[in-house]
């Protein structure tokens, strides 16, 4: 019987199998931010293991309220900052040079084929469009993993997605995942890992494939992940070429980390994305998904284009493609994340900060601040957003608010028109 | 080793997510007991109040309990509130493992079993009592007494007994 790439992955990383179905992985990467990380540092301080295992494989970024809103994120940040340095943790982004961290670690190289990833965040499945293992995880685990390299987990169970067909102009790797939580539910993938596969897949950027994996977790999976292909070499190339000396040298190296034909699976699910329509949530569930045109007409007051599910610059371009030459609805306000500098600093120099701002939105820097109601974008009581982020839980960007999640393109649809709409209507 | 025993809130709902046990909000505290007026604030299920939690120290509920963020501050956000045992029908993974390293009990039963739980004590004053060593919890209600047996894997029951996945790994590895 084959391998799934995730049982490759857990393979080559096993230190210990303690009790049955508990594998200890060797980690290749610790990723941390300033919300779940001070309390993993004021813990190991106090118990006088104030270590980290490697400092080259630890990775942080204030991220979440930045800048600092109020003394106590001031606090958070300056616990994780003190750390970084006492460590000497080269890889930590301040602000200024910050960015969401399921958009700035991809960005910076940090993550490759085959490797094993937590991080005390949901939605560190996000970087398994590499073909890596990357888990979320709680502040414990991450104590654990800052201090000894290694993280427990059970056997990964795979279900297998098989996507066939083309996407329809206008319906985004963002619909395709609403519509795959939908078919899924909330917990279709509790203890599992998500592959995405087929010709749709292949034929997506790096971008679009972080977009799929990011929202596994929406759905309970561990990870998702995306196989290994010239597209992922193409995106690293600039961090790798030292290392091989063609492309297609690192192609057939990465070319381990894909499943077997005969990998074991928990499911196979193949759905033909031809007819897919744009999708939206409703409600307070992920798995609350309607056609955009079922929903056109709802009135909403806020937009908010950014996050780690849809901040990219991919992202930015397709909703930019949508606003130019015209202007937010009078009944709305709407902010723009990019979700790193590098990615503003390209949609600066690509225009499209000023189709942004002509049209009347305002530019924020690169945080995660709206997304979960912590910062810059937070809703009041009785309002609604359309938003490119990936919960819809009650309260989630503010108590008593309301998100319908969507594309970048159906969320600078409804930024022009006040109501939820498909952004065909609005394309040149 | 922390307490398992006390008094039973009933939250008659699947997909309780920990924005609801704990808001987003709260996340700029950087000790557990500051989150203890705010254990699950945003909870949306009619008939419940924050009172409910009050002198609880067993939550008794449906699916896919803790789904959504991996914060840790939602098993604390119990813990700090004297609630060490959650027992459903299933558990999101990372809320799962955080209760487990943190120390507690996340106890899946089958669903005949959480529905017998409801329809029988729901309402009641009710005690649960969950013995580590023997798998099972007792149940006292209307001076009767009832155990249900449970399963937990080694590693879950480990990290209960040596009051979490620190101590453990500093141990081990």
């Amino acid at each position: 019987m084959g391998k799934t790439i995730a049982e490759k992955i857990f393979d080559a990383h096993r230190v210990d199998e303690p009790f049955p179905d508990t594998h200890v992985l060797k980690l290749d990467r610790v990723f941390c931010h300033e919300i779940t990380t001070p309390i993993a540092i004021t813990d190991l301080m106090a118990r006088g293991m104030d270590r980290v295992f490697d400092p080259t494989k630890i990775k942080a970024v204030i991220d979440h309220v930045t800048p600092a809103k109020d003394s106590k994120t001031a606090a958070q940040g300056k616990i994780l900052r003190d750390w970084a340095r006492r460590h000497d943790i080269k890889d930590f982004f301040d602000i200024g040079k910050n960015g969401v961290c399921h958009a700035i670690f991809p960005e910076k190289g940090f993550v490759r084929p085959g490797y094993t990833i937590i991080m005390g965040d949901s939605h560190t499945c996000t970087h398994g469009a590499f073909g890596a293992f990357a888990a979320g995880i709680g502040t414990t685990d991450l104590e654990v993993g800052i201090l000894k390299g290694v993280c427990a987990f059970h056997f990964p169970k795979t279900i297998k997605i098989v996507l066939t067909g083309a996407l329809q102009p206008g319906v985004y790797a963002k619909d395709l995942i609403l519509f795959i939580i939908k078919e899924l539910t909330v917990n279709g993938a509790t203890n599992m890992v998500i592959e995405f596969t087929g010709p749709v897949v292949d034929a997506m950027s790096m971008e679009s494939r972080m977009t799929l994996c990011n929202m596994a977790i929406e759905a309970g999976g561990t990870c998702g992940i995306c196989y290994p292909d010239m597209t992922t070499v193409d995106y690293l190339w600039d961090f790798i070429q030292d290392e091989f000396a063609t492309k297609a040298d690192a192609l057939a190296d990465y070319s381990k980390w894909v499943s077997d034909a005969d990998a074991e699976y928990e499911r196979v699910l193949e759905y033909n994305v031809s007819e897919l329509q744009p999708m939206v949530t409703v409600g307070f569930k992920p798995d609350q998904v309607k056609t955009v045109a079922e929903m056109t007409g709802t009135k909403v007051d806020q937009i908010y284009i950014g996050s780690c599910t849809n901040g990219r610059i991919e992202d930015l371009r397709i909703a930019a493609e949508v606003l130019k030459g015209k202007k937010i609805s009078d009944n709305v306000r709407a902010i723009v994340s990019p979700a790193t500098p590098a990615i503003y600093s390209m949609a600066l120099k690509e225009g499209i900060i000023e189709i942004f701002q002509d049209a009347g939105f305002c530019v924020t820097n690169p945080t995660c601040g709206a997304c979960l109601g912590m910062s810059n974008g937070v809703l009041a009581e009785g309002e609604v957003c359309a938003s490119t982020t990936n919960r819809n839980f009650n309260g989630r960007m503010g108590k008593g608010g309301m998100v319908h999640l969507m594309s970048p393109a159906s969320a600078a649809a409804a930024a022009i028109s006040g109501t939820i709409e498909n952004s065909f209507l609005f394309k040149a | 080793m922390k307490t398992f025993k006390g008094n039973v809130l009933f939250l008659d709902r699947s997909d309780i997510n920990t924005d609801e046990i704990i808001p987003a909000k709260y996340l700029t505290e950087i000790t557990k007991e500051a989150l203890k007026p705010n254990l699950l604030e945003d909870l949306v299920l009619p008939g419940f109040s924050r009172a409910d939690t009050e002198d609880k120290a067993v939550i008794v509920t449906r699916e896919n309990f803790g789904c959504g963020s991996s914060r840790e501050h939602a098993p604390w956000a119990l813990e700090v509130n004297g609630i060490n045992v959650v027992i459903a029908e299933s558990f999101a993974r990372i809320f799962r493992q955080n209760m487990y390293n943190c120390g507690m009990f996340a106890i899946e039963l089958p669903k005949e079993t959480i529905d017998g739980l409801f329809a029988n004590y729901a309402g009641k004053a009710v005690t649960m009592a969950v013995d580590v060593d023997r798998n099972q919890i007792t149940i006292q209600a209307d001076g009767k007494s009832e155990t249900i047996d449970f399963k937990v894997g080694e590693f879950d029951q480990t990290l209960v007994k040596e009051g979490g996945w620190v101590g453990y790994a500093d141990k081990n590895y």
